[in-house]
């Protein structure tokens, strides 16, 4: 589905990313997982388009997208879910799906506003309410829910789980396992390994903006000494 | 009481035109964060256009009804595609480059309009016919009141309506608000922001021609309604809040109302009342009547870097020059020594707002108030208490320093185009005393017979005077950059809260930092009033504060050699082009728009990015 090889990106001078390469398969959700800084939203914006890389392709189903600008990435199929969700505060649930809404794709059941409220029911009573008037979880909610109106073929979640409280968290999950037994595909990056566990297939991950190891969630999950060296604090 | 009224009724029938133009203003300005200082002279075209699709051509042939209604969609239509056209070639380029470099690209335009349309309209003023169905007049509390004024009242909230429905009925003004917030989640969602940004100064400009095509019955067609107008929409847009409708719609009542009634209240201040308001709602209110606080700026925007000195070789090229112009200056004739004296002034003028604009991070565009007050100062000193050069040089940047602390205890409050428009505001304010006081200031006449004391008069003399204090100025204000005031300066610029946090008391430092550069214009504004001998308002008119505007951003705002640069480059250019062309603004306007395009980052900027890359490349 989604193939990235040897990406590089900067920020003005500072070289970010060196060379990530990582693939994920359809209907498959690999988690991108490491501390803080070690380059995993970078890798999702670099992806999107959003921070332009500055070497590597990102192919989506054979076509590569490096170097396009975002609009075009999202029409290919790529939804981006932002880390700070980024709802538009005056706009209502409705008027923000509706800023993502796309065509329906070929193959793909599209999703509409009633689709996406059996999904995350809490947003169906806050139809008409402003998107800046909302608790964090339920922003996460409606940045998801907007983002899946574009009918995207794989998903880039960046820290879902951040912020949220526990209960929101489990609720999240489950979101992510529904949308994984749809067919989706999703790369997800995340800091709480817990909730990573729960949802992902595999695990890739970085380190100083470099991959390190890719391997099987539950084999990651074994493996106590790896996750001391690249991912405790 | 009946005559109330009516002149009720007239404010809000002015009310309706200023909110055509504010709202197209607003509307693009939320969205592409571009402040269109050309949005006047899409007004003017859309009236000049009006004028001719009405008197000329098959339309006029047709006649009537269609003849002139026509005629106005026509140019409102024309104007919204000229708008689009100038979107994809000019401004899709610079969305990424700083706030004002914006406004100077769309200040280019403001001078290419201009003589565009003297060319193809020429100076004599148009007339229009009266609009049909809305011809005479109708009789109110026994007054009469033309029908046409009745239809402009009722077109205000018509279009506020119109495009109510257009924010929150369609998909594409969702996208619109949306993009307003936050653009770049907007094209990550797959929404192509070209698209967006083209259609959004389309309508705009249309607001803007449609508003002054309606003028075309109420009054004649100009070459200055593009400045009368601007001032004024930027005015009601930034007391409404920016990017707000509402408010635009609200400020525009205030301020129809203010000019119907304040002829009849204060006929004395009429000049400045609106900048008045405008000063006491912004001081209440920092982000207008209806706006909202900003938001973090958009992504990508990274704090600009540390201004550099000049590299070591540009800097013996530049103090070689500067030798050589002053072992030369005996040879020189009259001419070129007013000319350079000149020049010195503007370099320490443009120097004096760059110390506000680059390390302060605050924008002015009312600088000439305080280059105005120093000359003032000299003047009225000279002639009220008969003080010699000397002391009028020597108190003018003291008067124009307290001037900047008082005006900048209320600016350096705000941020952005908001406190922009107050240092605008405080100017006007400055102007109209000058220009009104006539007791004291001698008004429009000015103040004549400002000259230099004996030993300085000669033209040779003056130009070594005005070299001297002039460089001492520009070295004084380099020190503080460099000095730890001119360090927390930036610090405070770069990020507020972090040096709040390090103990750096934000608001003490810009207010002094204000009035510092206040002070070095105010000796700026002595020095040409001696080398001119008179002073007038024109010296703190709105002209001349973008002239340093200007001068600072050709020069670049973030290299401390800049205004130096730019004030050479812009103030010898429109001297050459004046002399060399009728069309100097035609020219000078295209000069800016290239050096914009192909200069992101001024004159200095470029120099030292070329020297860098030469060093790189030898290296």
């Amino acid at each position: 589905m989604l193939a990235v090889e040897g990406l590089h990106a900067h920020y003005g001078r500072a070289h970010i990313l060196h060379g990530v390469s990582l693939a994920v398969g359809a209907g498959e959700v690999v988690c991108l997982l490491g501390r803080n800084g070690a380059g995993k939203s970078t890798t999702m914006k670099a992806i999107m388009g959003l921070v332009p890389p500055s070497a590597g392709t990102v192919r989506l189903e054979g076509r590569d997208l490096a170097g396009q600008p975002p609009h075009a990435i999202a029409r290919a199929g790529l939804g981006y879910v932002p880390e700070e969700r980024r709802v538009f505060a005056d706009l209502t649930v409705l008027e923000n799906l509706e800023v993502g809404r796309r065509p329906p794709r070929p193959g793909l059941r599209p999703w509409t506003p009633q689709r996406l409220f059996a999904l995350f029911p809490s947003l169906e009573t806050l139809r008409h309410r402003p998107g800046g008037r909302m608790s964090g979880g339920e922003q996460q909610m409606l940045t998801i829910a907007r983002t899946l109106m574009g009918n995207p073929r794989l998903l880039l979640l960046d820290e879902p789980s951040e912020g949220l409280a526990p209960v929101v968290v489990e609720r999240m999950a489950e979101a992510i396992g529904t949308l994984k037994a749809e067919g989706l595909s999703i790369l997800l990056s995340e800091q709480n390994l817990a909730f990573a566990s729960a949802v992902g297939d595999r695990a890739c991950i970085l380190e100083t903006g470099t991959p390190r190891h890719t391997m099987p969630m539950a084999e990651l999950m074994r493996d106590a000494a790896l996750r001391a060296r690249y991912l405790s604090v | 009481m009946e005559a109330l009224a009516v002149q009720a009724l007239n404010g809000l029938a002015s009310a309706s035109s200023l909110f055509l133009v504010a709202s197209g203003l607003t509307v693009i300005f939320g969205v592409s964060r571009i402040v269109n200082f050309a949005h006047g002279s899409l007004y003017m075209l859309g009236a000049y256009l009006a004028w001719t699709f009405v008197s000329h051509g098959p339309l006029a042939e047709l006649g009537g009804f269609w003849g002139f209604w026509g005629g106005v969609l026509l140019a409102a239509l024309a104007v919204g595609a000229l708008g689009a056209v100038l979107e994809m070639t000019v401004l899709r380029r610079i969305y990424h480059a700083p706030e004002l470099f914006q406004l100077l690209a769309t200040f280019a335009l403001v001078l290419v309009v201009q003589d565009v349309a003297l060319l193809l309209w020429g100076a004599d003023d148009k007339f229009g016919p009266r609009a049909p169905l809305l011809r005479g007049s109708v009789e109110i509390l026994g007054l009469r009141f033309p029908r046409y004024e009745l239809f402009l009242i009722a077109v205000g909230p018509v279009v506020l309506g119109l495009l109510w429905l257009l924010f929150h009925r369609t998909r594409f003004g969702i996208l619109l608000r949306a993009a307003t917030q936050d653009r770049e989640m907007v094209s990550a969602l797959g929404v192509d922001q070209r698209l967006l940004f083209t259609a959004v100064f389309f309508l705009g400009a249309a607001l803007a021609g449609l508003g002054g095509a309606l003028q075309l019955p109420r009054e004649a067609v100009t070459l200055h309604m593009d400045m009368a107008i601007i001032v004024e929409a930027f005015v009601v847009v930034v007391i409404g809040g920016l990017g707000s409708l509402p408010g635009a719609f609200l400020a525009a009542l205030l301020i129809g109302e203010l000019h119907a009634f304040g002829i009849l209240v204060f006929p004395r201040i009429t000049l400045v009342l609106v900048f008045l308001v405008m000063a006491v709602v912004l001081v209440l209110r920092p982000h207008g009547l209806l706006g909202r606080a900003p938001g973090a700026p958009p992504a990508g925007e990274q704090s600009p870097p540390l201004p550099r000195p000049l590299p070591r070789g540009l800097a013996l090229a530049a103090a070689g020059a500067l030798a050589g112009l002053l072992l030369a200056a005996p040879f020189l004739g009259d001419y070129p020594l007013i000319l350079l004296a000149d020049f010195a002034v503007f370099i320490l003028f443009a120097a004096s707002l760059h110390f506000i604009m680059g390390p302060g991070g605050m924008a002015s565009f009312g600088h000439a108030a305080y280059f105005g007050a120093g000359a003032y100062a000299a003047a009225l000193l000279l002639r009220h208490l008969a003080a010699p050069m000397e002391a009028g040089l020597l108190l003018a940047p003291f008067a124009a320093g307290l001037v900047g602390l008082l005006f900048g205890w209320f600016c350096v409050r705000l941020s952005g185009v908001y406190a922009a428009m107050l240092t605008l505001a405080f100017a006007q304010i400055a102007w109209s005393v000058a220009f009104q006081w006539v007791e004291v200031t001698g008004g429009d006449n000015g103040i004549l017979g400002v000259w230099p004391s004996e030993w300085a008069r000669g033209r040779l003399a003056f130009f070594y005077l005005s070299v001297l204090l002039c460089g001492a100025g520009v070295l004084l204000l380099r020190r503080a950059i460099f000095a730890p005031f001119g360090l927390a300066l930036r610090a405070q610029r770069d990020s507020p809260l972090r040096a709040e946090a390090i103990g750096i008391d934000g608001f003490r430092i810009r207010w002094l930092a204000f009035a510092y550069a206040a002070a070095f214009a105010g000796l700026a504004g002595a020095l040409f009033a001696f080398g001119k001998g008179s002073v007038f308002p024109t010296y703190l008119g709105i002209p001349r504060s973008v002239d340093a505007l200007l001068m600072v951003l050709l020069g670049g705002v973030q290299t401390v050699s800049g205004p130096i640069l730019g004030a050479i480059a812009y103030a010898g250019l429109q001297e050459q082009l004046a002399r060399l062309t009728e069309l100097w603004r035609l020219l000078l306007g295209l000069v800016i728009l290239a050096l914009v395009l192909f200069f992101p980052r001024g004159l200095a900027g470029a120099l030292a990015h070329w020297h860098d890359g030469r060093r790189e490349r030898r290296a």
